[in-house]
């Protein structure tokens, strides 16, 4: 909702008229043009696909079954015996269960091979929340976190807008397939520098949002060493490590270090969440993991401002407890959105469009640098006008993600049915050879 | 490794006073009437158990509710997605209404003007984040909840200034008060952008006086800031006077729609009324269109989780519900104050009269030492460790008088509250008998005497005007 102000009304603090909540950016607007006309298969088959939205649902159908055949998951069981106890649950610690639930979960998305102590993970309402709070905690006002681009468009507004701490960018290409390197992150250190802000940390998402793919070991190992060097923090964002097309491929930083013999893990946090994985992003549950003693007491405290709702924390004890329910999700969820990103992929390489190989997340990163005018921000921003009002498309353009190479766009494939997505790669089709024909 | 942020190594959290470490020595001892009958009995928590069994009876008549079910068709995808931070629009109306019917219906209120956070720690930072910054300050009357100097300045860096209230007029707010603060905040530098009051008042259990809320409106009118109003306890106020609420006033003194309109803000939750303080639910109502808007994308930090927006709308929306639940409710808070009091009394204690809340204010002047916080909390320890009641004492409320201490009454069987009080008057008698000037002892217990047998009838006669309502 659009307000205009002439000047600050009076009164009120410099944080709620900034516009540091980044909701005046293209993101946001792609998201208005959805909204006022969406498309609906049988109601409105002309209307804009959503494909802004990386949430999953492909997997629903197996998180309903596990409903219908515990209800006392949902239902405090026959009498509510449970209810009042959990009604008045406010502890800041969160239920036990539930971080026994999520510890067990996080070490089954990475096959075992890392292990997680229920004692160190703090429970936040999103990992919207986590990520923000992590900020208040790693850094003062006006300190710097440096983030690798593309990065997700919400960091402007998690890690910035109340916490007053600024994003520097690492500057990735296509020339490696924006994978990050030791020069790239110097070189944001530098810059910071130059600007006098004090760098207090490096945050990375892995697997990566846009670029749907997984950090390789060898880069892990490059940001790790350098934030040991520099002595700074880690926030390792692994939101999507469930989301990945094969097990084997992606790479914690809890592996990592690991390895080590978790030397020097004080400085490394990581975020999870199940808004991805799980395809629950309304049930608001965000977790912060941390190597760091004083980070989870003061992460814990300061959790009382994001609590999960207790109710919900007792759903989800019941449902990731199940052994057999979590490893047939896992598997199973991966096995669709592999099926999914396939889809995609052939489809659009049929239409000539090719994407960064990706093997991870919700969504596929596209190249359309060719189409563009000139290899300008002005003509991805007119190419991506085209998309949305003519071929009536909902995608994020990569300047919202801050992506220094003009031409490439993030587009989700799991948030709409298989016909849906064979709808929107037919309009693609169309548009790729309209511009032929024109050429 | 890098240091952390100067907020992660202060001590603005605040869970170094006595308000966490009373909980701290609970959790080592805790009371239980089977396993540990000699156990701390916690009287430091402002919870509502005296009413699950009507929620409990509800959900087992509305399945559907739990069930993420809507009229038997499963809604549990929509609601797994719903992550829209203007809330599920059900919700925000049946809690509106709820607001309303809980203020007799006296006023209105638009779902649209509301925002939906996690639990009113929630919004009360929110709404700090929104209208101040680092070098302003809140005005709070003492005394006030301990867990203000967490949540009201700890990550956004604004200064509570204190308005002092003090016993000699039943701790309420005076003009001067409020004077005194706002120049002591300009003393020290700090901008002063609003007052916070809680009404119903916890620590002191009491509503405000219209007399109180037209001053306060005076006062923010005159000096143009703001005013927050954590109405929290509202739904708990069992005895007259009726609950005024800050909106009635502003409509009564045909205030709608003007400025000092835009410059109140509520905060509500259904921790206290409802007794559900595990599933977060809390809200800010401003009638400024720039702050709902700053505090529904900041919401963003701490939505309700839509699980629990779809059980409460249910809930909520069941008028026949709302009016069964908040008669009740009030009839048990009731009936539970006037037992904690009646217990004081045998144990020649007195407390401030109140008609509000989940606590009373009680006295405990005459039990000190001295007239210290040093004696205070002297008291408080033998309390804590020789009677074994966790009880809060004034110093963390920020009481500018020693003595007083708060005590809840609704977290607890009725057993256990008369095992408390057996255990006070016991405490009591042994001062009583230990003490060197015995006869100072019976001449103060005489004017609690007198002072009670005044509290009586006034009690009394209080009592029959609720049966009336």
């Amino acid at each position: 909702m659009a307000i205009e102000i002439e000047k600050p009304s009076v009164g009120l603090s410099k944080v709620a008229v900034s516009e540091t909540h980044g909701e005046d950016s293209p993101y946001f607007a792609g998201w208005k043009a959805y909204d006022e006309n969406p498309y609906n298969e049988s109601s409105n088959p002309s209307g804009v696909i959503q494909m802004g939205l990386a949430e999953n649902q492909v997997s629903f159908d197996l998180l309903e079954k596990y409903l219908e055949e515990h209800s006392e998951a949902s239902s405090w069981g026959k009498g509510a015996p449970g209810f009042r106890e959990n009604a008045l649950f406010q502890d800041y610690h969160g239920l036990k269960s539930f971080r026994q639930a999520m510890a067990n979960f996080m070490e089954q998305i990475r096959g075992g091979r890392a292990r997680f102590d229920p004692d160190r993970i703090v429970l936040t309402a999103g990992a919207t929340a986590a990520n923000e709070l992590l900020t208040f905690i790693l850094a003062d006002p006006g300190d710097a976190l440096l983030v690798p681009t593309p990065y997700y468009p919400g960091f402007d507004r998690d890690l910035r807008w109340r916490t007053g701490v600024k994003i520097v960018p690492i500057h990735c290409d296509s020339s490696n397939n924006f994978q990050v390197t030791p020069e790239a992150m110097e070189a944001a250190y530098r810059c910071a520098e130059s600007m006098n802000l004090k760098v207090r940390g490096i945050l990375i998402t892995n697997p990566s949002n846009p670029l749907g793919a997984t950090i390789q070991r060898t880069v892990l190992e490059q940001i790790l060493d350098f934030a040991t060097n520099k002595n700074i923090h880690l926030v390792s964002d692994e939101i999507y490590s469930g989301s990945t097309f094969s097990s084997s491929e992606f790479i914690s930083i809890a592996e990592v270090l690991e390895t080590r013999g978790y030397k020097d893990s004080e400085r490394v946090h990581i975020v999870y969440s199940l808004s991805k994985d799980l395809g629950l992003p309304g049930f608001r549950v965000g977790t912060i993991y941390s190597y760091n003693d004083k980070v989870v007491t003061t992460a814990r405290r300061m959790s009382s401002f994001t609590l999960i709702s207790s109710q919900t924390q007792h759903l989800l004890a019941c449902m990731l407890s199940n052994k057999e329910f979590s490893e047939n999700y896992i598997k199973t969820n991966r096995e669709r959105l592999t099926r999914r990103y396939d889809m995609i992929i052939n489809g659009l390489k049929t239409a000539g469009i090719e994407c960064l190989k990706g093997n991870a997340g919700l969504f596929c990163w596209m190249n359309l640098s060719p189409l563009l005018e000139e290899p300008t921000r002005e003509s991805e921003l007119a190419l991506w006008k085209v998309i949305l009002n003519e071929v009536r498309l909902n995608i994020s353009p990569g300047s919202s993600c801050h992506c220094s190479e003009p031409g490439w766009f993030r587009v989700c494939f799991a948030n709409m049915s298989e016909q849906t997505l064979e709808v929107a790669l037919k309009r693609i089709h169309k548009l790729m050879e309209q511009r032929r024909r024109r050429n | 490794m890098g240091l952390l942020s100067r907020k992660a190594t202060c001590n603005s959290h605040g869970q170094d006073s006595s308000y966490f470490l009373g909980w701290q020595e609970y959790e080592k001892n805790p009371y239980d009437e089977v396993k540990n009958h000699r156990g701390i009995i916690q009287m430091g928590l402002a919870e509502n158990q005296l009413s699950f069994d009507l929620l409990e009876s509800w959900l087992a008549k509305n399945p559907d509710a739990a069930g993420f079910k809507r009229d038997g068709q499963s809604i549990f995808k929509e609601l797994a997605l719903f992550q829209d931070y203007h809330g599920l629009p059900a919700f925000k109306k049946a809690l509106v209404d709820f607001m309303a019917e809980i203020r007799g219906n006296k006023v209105t209120f638009d779902p649209n003007r509301i925002v939906l956070t996690a639990g009113a720690t929630s919004a009360n930072e929110t709404l700090m984040f929104c209208l101040a910054e680092q070098g302003d300050a809140f005005l709070l009357p003492t005394p006030y909840y301990p867990g203000f100097d967490r949540d009201l300045k700890w990550r956004t860096g604004v200064e509570i200034v204190p308005i002092e209230c003090s016993s000699s007029n039943r701790f309420q707010i005076t003009a001067s008060a409020l004077e005194e603060a706002y120049e002591q905040a300009q003393r020290k530098n700090l901008r002063v952008k609003g007052v916070l009051v809680t009404n119903p008042s916890n620590p002191l259990g009491t509503t405000m006086t219209r007399d109180e809320l037209d001053l306060l409106v005076n006062f923010i009118t005159d000096k143009e800031i703001h005013l927050i109003s954590d109405e929290i306890y509202s739904g708990t106020v069992f005895s007259s006077p009726a609950y005024v609420s800050i909106v009635e006033v502003l409509k009564d003194r045909n205030l709608e729609n003007t400025q000092v309109w835009e410059r109140v803000h509520i905060v509500y939750s259904l921790s206290k009324d409802l007794g559900l303080p595990g599933f977060r639910v809390g809200a800010i109502y401003s009638n400024d269109p720039i702050v709902v808007a700053a505090a529904t994308k900041m919401s963003s930090f701490g939505l309700v989780s839509s699980q629990t927006q779809y059980l409460l709308s249910a809930m909520l929306s069941d008028k026949k519900f709302t009016k069964e639940y908040i008669a009740k409710n009030q009839k048990r808070l009731r009936k539970r104050q006037s037992k904690l009091v009646a217990g004081l009394e045998k144990a020649g204690i007195g407390c401030l009269e109140s008609n509000a809340g989940l606590f009373c204010w009680v006295d405990m002047r005459h039990l000190l030492s001295s007239d210290t916080f040093e004696a205070e909390m002297e008291l408080w320890k033998r309390i804590v460790y020789d009677v074994k009641l966790n009880i809060s004492p004034g110093s963390s409320c920020h009481c500018s008088e020693p003595g007083w201490f708060r005590v809840c009454f609704a977290n607890m069987s009725e057993d256990t509250l008369t095992l408390a009080m057996q255990r006070l008057k016991s405490f009591v008698g042994s001062i009583a008998s230990n003490d060197r000037s015995h006869q100072e002892m019976k001449n103060s217990r005489r004017k609690l005497r007198s002072k009670w047998v005044f509290r009586l009838s006034f009690q009394s006669f209080h009592d029959r005007e609720q049966d009336e309502r």
